[in-house]
């Protein structure tokens, strides 16, 4: 029997988009096959790997991400400069974590002052991150897009119970966005159409399924990205096509297997490997499943994941 | 390809004799097409008949065990590319390279590790499953003592024979042929002598070629020579080569029927660096390997890999479960907070996370409500009132609280009545609704 190789035809293509100025711009998506599979289809761009900052200190990070940045965590202006000059960070992911009510209940003021720091401080394209709070992130993220006007960053996240204010704040000074559902395709579909029906160009968004970490419903994630990816690229769903962002690292540091000490539990091994291994792997199998941009925290793991991804080009 | 019942019927002896149980030949042949009985059954069946049949119902990837005993590791009979179209069925076996030109002790060491390996993780325990033997000394002799040694060490684990010279092999096999080695591997050099090894000792063998199609034909030949339990190795090294090559593995055997490739695929990832070997051997667990190969199996890598290994290869239809019972956090007290939810193992990850998070100690009762979350699991009636109580009543823990108070989800704040009614002296609570809200509520409420 003679083999042939047995290629997929895709009608579909994962939507080019490009963030960040100059020579910094970073462009990702614009494949036409699933991840990684030269052999049937073109991948222009590669992963893009954000180090993730707060513009508050990171107190409850476990000591292994923690320790990283002790010098530098008390001010969100030398944290991202040292992801950028010492770190080498392709991207600087600034989530204004101190404004959600929990929190320090800092105003959507206040956030936009530490985002027009950043980006007088940085080159590298920026990311701009709410607290995750429905309401909270509605006022910060307009604020914070109107503070970046002009520097093409990522806003996000646009859900389904704020994305309107959110996609107009993002409209209106020409940044890409970041829309977020819960882990379900047709959620995530249908905030796609939502956003795109407000007039919002499908080619300057981006879609987060929601994230989970290794051994904390991975699975579903993996799924829902393959599922995200088969439809956009084998239907030609063009409602499924904008890229995929997984949000990793504050979902891994979080999980009791990068907390818990090895005198504490000895057959889980060393914490320090432990915890960067779980970041490192969490992020591979996302973007195996075919995320584009990624957002991680340990320097050790975003180091593993970027060999990983040169292999795979 | 699979044959219809008619096509079927076309090849039996068609005299309804009733022999095998079946009142027709094409009622039999019926059965035959849904895979629900064997031809053995038809006595009169021609031998031509019997192997056509066999041939067009073997399974598109074909299975066995890696192994023997209990803790032996079923391999193959994958049916889907993507987990969500069906699932995947047999977990890739985790296996640590060792060369014979180790020291005894540091093979010893080794083998140590391999029967230290298992952990127990939701209910299921998890354990690196073979131990390959590299032939690197060149001393025939000497390989076959670091196979009787490894081997007695390591009594749970199956044996992979990493050696492709036949001489050197045919006498390790012999050593272990009771625990069924898998012999590593035939080449085009040494196909001949190797699947010879294979046939005569029953074993199963790999065959390993550099690409997909000079593997294909060399997978013909060794099964031409009688080796019935092959696994294959492409010679990908690197993540893309897994990806792509596996791929196309797979895509050939299911979709095209294409046997020479419907075989279980072993991948060696071997790399210095423990945390990057972690990374690409998680890419071949996700990406179809059935046996991944690794260097070092430190214990953080080892759950690493487990835990990938489970949440992919989990059933997508059947919600993992934990086990219902009331679970500390922390070191509780009499005066410590008790919180109800679900035994769905996400809802319990994520409830213990934000509990573990909120630094207070606390008492967190699982109940078995079949692994469904809360909003589900009540609606599914499965967590009413009348059945909480019961749990909590048979759980015993209103003998070790001080202040009979339970916590229940916000979701499920409309059962708060009648709990109250049915769980006498008890006070409900109504928790937050979103589990991240659990650390500000906690704090607050023991403030």
């Amino acid at each position: 029997m003679a083999y042939v190789i047995p290629k997929e035809t895709y009608s579909g293509k994962v939507l080019g988009v490009d963030f960040g100025k100059g020579d910094n711009i970073l462009k990702i998506g614009g494949e036409n096959a699933l991840p990684f599979l030269s052999f049937e289809g073109e991948i222009p761009n590669r992963p893009v790997i954000a180090y993730e900052v707060q513009d508050t200190v990171p107190v409850e990070w476990p000591e292994t991400v923690k320790n990283q940045y002790k010098d530098v965590s008390d001010n969100a202006v030398n944290w991202a400069k040292y992801c950028q000059n010492e770190l080498k960070a392709q991207a600087i992911a600034l989530r204004l974590l101190s404004t959600h009510p929990d929190r320090e209940n800092r105003s959507p003021e206040d956030a936009a002052k530490t985002v027009k720091e950043i980006l007088s401080a940085i080159n590298v394209p920026l990311i701009i991150l709410g607290s995750n709070h429905v309401e909270k992130d509605a006022s910060v993220l307009v604020a914070a897009a109107e503070a970046a006007s002009g520097y093409n960053c990522i806003i996000g996240k646009a859900q389904e119970g704020n994305y309107k204010t959110i996609v107009a704040a993002a409209l209106a000074h020409n940044h890409k966005l970041i829309a977020m559902s819960e882990l379900d395709i047709n959620l995530a579909k249908q905030l796609n159409i939502l956003i795109t029906q407000m007039g919002f160009d499908k080619e300057k968004l981006m879609t987060d399924p929601m994230c989970s970490a290794l051994g904390y419903g991975l699975e579903y994630t993996y799924s829902v990205m393959e599922r995200i990816r088969i439809a956009a690229l084998l239907q030609n769903d063009a409602t499924m096509q904008p890229p995929i962002v997984g949000d990793v690292g504050m979902y891994v540091w979080k999980i009791k297997e990068v907390s818990a000490k090895e005198s504490d539990i000895p057959e889980w091994g060393l914490l320090e490997d432990r915890g960067i291994a779980w970041e490192a792997v969490t992020a591979t199998a996302m973007i195996i499943a075919g995320t584009n941009l990624l957002i991680m925290r340990h320097s050790k793991a975003i180091e593993t994941v970027q060999k990983v991804i040169e292999e795979l080009i | 390809m699979a044959l219809s019942g008619v096509q079927i019927f076309k090849l039996l002896p068609k005299t309804n004799c009733k022999k095998c149980g079946f009142p027709t030949c094409l009622a039999f042949a019926m059965k035959l097409a849904q895979g629900q009985v064997e031809i053995q059954k038809c006595p009169d069946v021609s031998e031509e008949s019997k192997k056509t049949l066999g041939e067009a119902s073997a399974p598109p990837i074909k299975s066995f065990t890696l192994g023997v005993g209990e803790k032996a590791v079923k391999m193959g009979g994958e049916t889907v590319l993507f987990r969500h179209d069906k699932k995947f069925f047999n977990p890739s076996a985790l296996a640590v390279n060792v060369r014979d030109n180790l020291s005894d002790d540091e093979l010893t060491q080794k083998a140590s590790e391999v029967t230290n390996s298992e952990i127990d993780r939701i209910g299921q325990k998890l354990r690196v499953d073979a131990i390959s033997i590299e032939y690197v000394s060149n001393d025939s002799a000497r390989y076959e003592t670091v196979v009787k040694l490894v081997s007695s060490k390591v009594p749970d684990a199956a044996i992979i024979l990493n050696c492709k010279d036949p001489s050197a092999a045919e006498a390790a096999v012999k050593a272990v042929v009771q625990r069924k080695p898998l012999l590593y591997c035939a080449t085009d050099q040494n196909a001949e002598a190797m699947a010879g090894i294979a046939k005569t000792n029953n074993i199963p063998l790999c065959v390993c070629a550099d690409g997909i199609e000079a593997l294909s034909s060399l997978t013909e030949k060794v099964k031409a020579l009688g080796v019935e339990d092959i696994v294959i190795d492409s010679g990908a090294k690197t993540a893309k080569e897994i990806i792509e090559h596996n791929t196309q593995i797979r895509r050939s055997a299911l979709k095209k029927g294409f046997k020479p490739l419907g075989y279980p695929i072993i991948s060696f990832v071997l790399r210095d660096d423990p945390i990057f070997e972690a990374v690409i051997a998680a890419v071949a667990i996700a990406k179809y390997s059935s046996i991944v190969i690794v260097n070092s199996i430190e214990k953080w890598k080892n759950l690493v890999l487990f835990t990938l290994r489970q949440n992919i290869y989990t059933d997508p239809q059947v919600p993992m479960q934990v086990k219902q019972k009331v679970y500390k956090i922390g070191e509780p007290t009499a005066d410590s907070p008790l919180l109800i939810t679900t035994n769905f193992s996400l809802t319990y990850f994520i409830v213990s996370g934000e509990v573990e998070n909120s630094k207070i100690p606390s008492l967190l009762a699982v109940m078995d409500c079949e692994g469904l979350s809360v909003l589900t699991a009540w609606a599914a009636g499965k967590f009413t009132a009348t059945k909480i109580a019961q749990f909590i009543k048979d759980s015993g823990i209103g003998d070790q609280v001080k202040n009979k108070e339970l916590i229940i989800p916000g979701q499920v704040a409309i059962l708060s009545g009648a709990l109250e009614e049915k769980l006498d002296g008890w006070k409900i609570v109504v928790g937050p609704r979103e589990a991240n809200a659990i650390p500000t509520f906690l704090k607050s409420k023991t403030a």
